[in-house]
């Protein structure tokens, strides 16, 4: 049905042209869901792009084919590509807070989509609307189409995208990460979804994803791209049992499995940036480390942490709605130990991480840090000695690290804040022994953040937290934006550092294969409560709460 | 921060840009030579004993009975209008540029406040910026020129007019800087790096001025030019409007009113001299404000 | 929503309240009230007299309480230069400075919005190029310049429109109104003209901007991914979600409108608001100057009232409560 031979997508810029996309060739059929996998600056968007003749300025296809039965889609006028797209080719995007005008009713914008390609009257194509609302699950469809898009859940709006891409019966359908910006459960019903559609009504779709998991839950064929070129491509069983290509190969033991706890991650081993050369050796960083009694391993307990958010006030005459983020939550980190935090967007989990760090004021519990109280957020002076034994490591390297500033002024922060080294060449020094210690080459002290990839920056953080020499280390979504090589690498370095300086850890990701890989203990949150607590692996092997197991089966797996 | 501009997408932007760095060149131009009026030319427009009637009305030189000494002709008073204008700016653009300076000093700090601190501080702040806002720039530095006038004797507030207008100028530009310099704190507030400084325990001065502060420069430096030319602008209609500066120590905005007087007669230029300079200047500055502006959003770069 | 109104009503009052607060302030502590109100030979005794009259001797909080009272009554005193009620000056003036700014608003709405739209859409044409060029140079020319520029252009050297002053009115009810006859209409346009022009470089550019952000969002670019014809992508789509954001800015812009309006009106000599402010400055009369500012302020309140109220009409995610 769709055929795509030898597509090179290029994009001029002040430094020579780009090549996104070089020389790929891609086969859809009818019912087939086809799968494009890769980490960022894959050119698996770009290709999405480019089919449906949408390409970003000033990218444009410098070679190719691309025809949808005998359609040639490259030598179409506008107008004629136009009058293809939503009719025969449509798409569907990834978030489904922003892809819905939001002033707009969904009733309008589906009976305007359908009108746009055929003659049909008003009331016909309500009527289709509604019954094709129903059909992808949205209950009570005859009203609901009345709402506006702000009216539905995530889920459901992305079900209203759906219905949107679908209700003019194309032919193909491209899905840009259809399913990332959405919960686990949440996500299996989507992928359920676009299932049954290429099933039931013959719709081939291209699947673009950086989930490895997603691609192996419902995709029949897969390529998989690096660079803009294809690595490899085939039937995705057969890919993922057995890959051929040395990348695929790196890439899929790069992906922590949510069957089992591996030691150590096998990284890819073409990575460009990965372990820099060691000029300075970390072993005065680590004897440092060692020397400040980090090796005293420090336990920490929450005990009935509730959360109370004041709601927007919408009403004179009511009290604005408060909002419970956590709702009597204990938590017992072991000394020396890695307690793995886990649950869905909106289930508290980083309020936790405010909580002890003292962003946030909980309005009612305790905490204890080693043998003393932990003060919350409003008693905690700005000098606590909590301040320097907690450290963080954030979720967004490109945020975490202030760009204004050389990584050299950012490390040395916590060595003259809190009074641990104050001769200022003897903070350099330490700094760029810590810098080597997690795999970075010395001179990058002298560099702006930046100028260093997203794991690199990680790597940064990680330096960053260590020079307060902490004994607790909060690490909050600490890969998840990172690609999986990436991700690999930064696990390994965490583990490392928690094994030699026997830090404990709190370790908080949505990510449940990620922490089976990292934690002793699990507690798993869900909406501000507490649904399970215990020994990691026997989580894993007999989940107890209905929960949990629902969690788990959902997680997509290879 | 110069050094990045140079090497950046920026400076290749502006390579490409001949509006910006015709208005970039015209600007420094207009700078140099009011910042180096008394060297650059021998008659001083203040000083009565250095002109002379008998020069007056004298048209620009490619006109009839023009003369190469007075390339811009000169006004009734005999003063060369090339002197005139160039003190003029100097004037115009002293005012201009202290007024803004002082606008960003207390428009930024109470912005970073409001932005920091959040809550009730944040609440009266820009509780005051709405009152502000209701009274537009204009009317804020006529009505402080009012108010000098009302409480100051007559002697005093003629010699102080500069600073009162200055003043007046600065007060109505604050709310711009605050607005924009809080709405940037709240994005930035909640990024991680000013986060993790929180955490850290860092002294709140610290984290605003050494962490956040640099990291909102991009739209503060935008409004600066903005805010630059619109005192300018300010300046010069205040003067016009003859609640500005008298017309013995003329900014070009005194210098245009009293070239009014010469519309309906043939001596246009002692009109438009001062006027088109003036033009000129505040384009350039705009001009190299929407290049600004472009540079700093995040979208096109 | 109604909340939402009456949390808005609040912040008026607000304002209001501070800009009486000025007022008052002006009137109390610049110069002295009762030697403005009498001469050089009235007595001392006398003096303290009317000041126990005029209540100056009060506590400065009844004294507010009543001159804010007196404001809601429309007693606003009296002009110190002309003693005339300073209600009927500005109530005088008042049709004059409407009519003058609601007409500059609507030129530079209707050609600042279309041009906005235009340059947004074909930010690269030649034609976009030159229109925003020329509101460049339209947002750096100072309104008093634009004014003298039209007055020698179709005044003095084409005379087609008359120059100064406002003529051809027509008195309804207590209202004067240039709408009527065709002089008032052309003593109109000159001055209008002139007001006009800054605000529509800033609509237009303001639209611009805006526009450009929207065409980028992921809900127009999923209507192009759904065969949306162009027409509606722009104009339904697009526009309504530039408008938004736009509208906002409008309702302060009027503020602008009507403070450069003092400028615009002493260039043409218009005999508005704004002129009768200037004159009083520049003769310190204290009265007159506070309740120009009460009035600029109520205004100003008003409208941003109604743009509130158009935002809750235009957003439905202010309108209808959110489902789970």
């Amino acid at each position: 049905m769709l055929q795509v031979t030898n597509l090179t997508v290029k994009f001029p810029s002040r430094r020579g042209e780009f090549t996104a996309v070089e020389n790929v060739d891609i086969s859809v059929k009818p019912g087939e869901i086809h799968g494009l996998v890769g980490e960022s600056g894959a050119g698996k968007s770009t290709i999405g792009a480019a089919i449906i003749g949408l390409l970003q300025s000033p990218g444009y296809v410098a070679q190719g084919e691309m025809s949808l039965h005998d359609t040639n889609l490259r030598t179409l006028t506008p107008a004629q590509a136009h009058a293809v797209r939503g009719a025969r080719i449509s798409m569907i995007f990834q978030d489904p807070q922003t892809s819905l005008n939001p002033l707009m009713r969904i009733e309008d914008q589906l009976i305007e989509t359908m009108q746009a390609h055929e003659d049909i009257s008003d009331a016909d194509a309500r009527d289709r609307a509604v019954a094709l609302l129903s059909e992808i699950g949205i209950k009570n469809a005859a009203e609901r189409i009345k709402a506006y898009p702000h009216q539905f859940s995530g889920g459901m709006r992305q079900r209203v995208v759906i219905a949107l891409a679908l209700c003019t019966n194309p032919e193909l359908i491209i899905a840009d990460e259809p399913t990332t910006a959405l919960d686990v459960a949440v996500q299996s019903q989507v992928l359920d979804l676009i299932r049954a559609l290429a099933d039931e009504r013959g719709i081939g779709f291209i699947l673009i994803t950086h989930d490895i998991g997603v691609i192996a839950q419902i995709t029949d064929k897969v390529t998989v791209l690096r660079g803009g070129k294809v690595m490899e491509t085939g039937e995705t069983a057969k890919i993922l049992r057995e890959p051929e290509h040395p990348y695929t190969q790196a890439l899929l033991a790069a992906v922590p499995r949510l069957d089992k706890k591996i030691d150590r991650f096998l990284v890819p081993a073409t990575e460009a940036d990965v372990e820099a050369p060691q000029i300075i050796s970390g072993i005065d960083a680590e004897a440092w480390l060692l020397d400040g009694g980090v090796q005293d391993p420090i336990g920490l307990q929450a005990h009935d942490i509730t959360v109370k958010f004041a709601g927007e006030r919408t009403s004179l005459f009511r009290k604005p709605d408060s909002f419970t983020a956590l709702d009597s939550v204990s938590l017992d980190v072991r000394a020396g130990t890695v307690m793995g935090l886990v649950g869905e967007s909106g289930s508290g989990k980083s309020t936790m991480a405010k909580v002890l760090t003292g962003l946030v004021q909980p309005s009612a519990g305790t905490m204890t840090l080693g043998n003393d109280a932990l003060p919350d957020a409003k008693s905690r002076a700005r000098k606590d000695q909590s301040r320097r034994i907690i450290q963080m490591v954030f979720q967004d390297p490109y945020s975490s690290l202030n760009s204004r500033h050389r990584v050299g002024a950012l490390l040395a922060e916590p060595l003259w804040l809190y009074g641990l080294e104050n001769d200022a060449a003897k903070r350099r020094a330490l700094c760029e022994a810590m810098l080597s210690l997690v795999g970075l080459a010395p001179d990058a002290i002298d560099k702006y953040p930046h100028q260093f990839s997203g794991g690199q920056r990680q790597r940064i953080a990680v330096a960053r937290a260590l020079l307060a020499r902490p004994r607790f280390l909060i690490c909050d979504e600490p890969t998840s934006a990172l690609d999986v090589s990436i991700q690999a690498q930064v696990l390994n370095l965490l583990k490392d550092l928690q094994k030699t300086f026997g830090l404990t850890m709190l370790f908080i990701s949505h990510n449940l294969a990620v922490v089976r890989q990292m934690s002793d203990d699990i507690t798993v949150l869900q909406g501000g409560k507490v649904m399970e607590s215990g020994g990691s692996e026997p989580f894993f092997t007999n989940p107890q709460a209905d929960y949990s197991k629902n969690l788990l089966s959902l997680t997509p797996t290879l | 921060m110069l050094y990045k501009l140079w090497d950046s997408d920026g400076f290749w932007l502006f390579r490409r840009r001949p509006a910006a760095i015709i208005a970039a060149l015209t600007a420094i131009a207009i700078l140099f030579g009011a910042i180096f009026a008394p060297w650059l030319v021998d008659t001083n427009p203040y000083d009565l004993a250095s002109f002379s009637l008998m020069d007056g009305l004298l048209p620009p030189m490619w006109e009839e009975y023009g003369t190469s000494r007075f390339p811009l002709g000169t006004d009734d008073q005999g003063r060369d209008m090339v002197a005139a204008i160039l003190y003029g700016a100097r004037l115009s653009m002293l005012i201009g540029i202290v007024a803004m300076a002082i606008a960003l000093v207390l428009g930024v700090s109470l912005g970073l406040i409001a932005g920091y601190y959040g809550g009730r501080l944040d609440a009266i702040i820009m509780r005051v910026a709405d009152v502000q806002l209701a009274l537009p720039a204009i009317l804020t530095a006529l009505l402080i020129d009012g108010i000098a006038r009302g409480v100051l004797p007559t002697a005093v507030h003629q010699e102080m007019r500069v600073i009162v207008l200055t003043t007046a100028i600065a007060l109505s530009l604050w709310v711009n800087f605050a607005r924009t310099a809080r709405a940037s704190v709240f994005v930035e507030k909640n990024k991680e790096y000013v986060q993790a400084a929180m955490i850290m325990g860092q002294h709140p001065l610290r984290v605003m001025l050494w962490h956040i502060l640099p990291n909102i420069m991009g739209p503060l430096l935008v409004i600066m030019t903005v805010d630059l030319a619109s005192a300018i602008l300010l300046e010069a209609t205040l003067s016009f409007l003859g609640i500005g500066l008298p017309a013995d120590s003329p900014s070009l905005g005194t210098l245009i009113r009293i070239g009014m007087g010469f519309l309906l007669s043939g001596e246009w230029w002692i009109l438009w001299v001062p006027t088109m300079f003036l033009v000129a200047l505040v384009v350039s500055i705009n001009i190299l404000g929407d290049f600004l502006r472009d540079v700093f959003n995040p979208r096109l770069r | 929503m109604v909340y939402l109104i009456f949390k808005r009503l609040v912040q008026s009052a607000f304002v209001m309240l501070a800009v009486a607060f000025l007022a008052f302030s002006l009137f109390r502590f610049v110069g002295d009230p009762v030697s403005q109100m009498t001469g050089v030979e009235t007595s001392t005794a006398d003096r303290e007299r009317l000041r126990d009259e005029l209540g100056l001797n009060d506590a400065f909080a009844v004294q507010f309480y009543r001159f804010s009272t007196d404001l809601l009554r429309g007693d606003f005193g009296y002009s110190y230069r002309t003693r005339e009620p300073v209600g009927e000056m500005i109530a005088k003036r008042l049709p004059a400075t409407l009519e003058l700014g609601t007409f500059a608003l609507i030129i530079s709405l209707m050609i600042g919005i279309p041009a906005g739209v235009y340059t947004a859409l074909r930010p690269n044409g030649v034609a976009s190029q030159a229109i925003l060029l020329t509101t460049l140079i339209g947002v750096s020319i100072p309104t008093f310049v634009i004014g003298i520029m039209l007055i020698f252009l179709f005044g003095v050297q084409l005379g087609w429109l008359p120059t100064f002053g406002r003529s051809g009115t027509v008195q309804v009810g207590g209202w004067t109104t240039s709408f009527l006859t065709i002089d008032g209409w052309r003593s109109l346009i000159l001055p209008a003209l002139t007001l006009g022009v800054y605000q529509l470089t800033l609509t237009m550019r303001l639209v611009r901007a805006q526009m450009m952000e929207v065409m980028k969002t992921d809900y127009i670019r999923f209507a192009m991914a759904r065969g949306i014809p162009t027409r509606s992508l722009h104009y339904k789509h697009a526009l309504a979600n530039t408008m938004v954001p736009v509208i906002t800015i409008i309702g302060l812009q009027f503020g602008g409108v009507i403070a450069f309006s003092i400028v615009t009106e002493s260039v043409f000599q218009w005999p508005g608001m704004g002129l009768l402010f200037l004159e009083s400055i520049r003769f310190v009369d204290i009265p007159v100057m506070g309740v120009y500012l009460v009035v600029i302020a109520f205004f100003f309140v008003l409208v941003n009232l109604i743009v509130d109220l158009l935002y809750v009409a235009i957003d439905p995610r202010l309108r209808v409560k959110e489902a789970a």
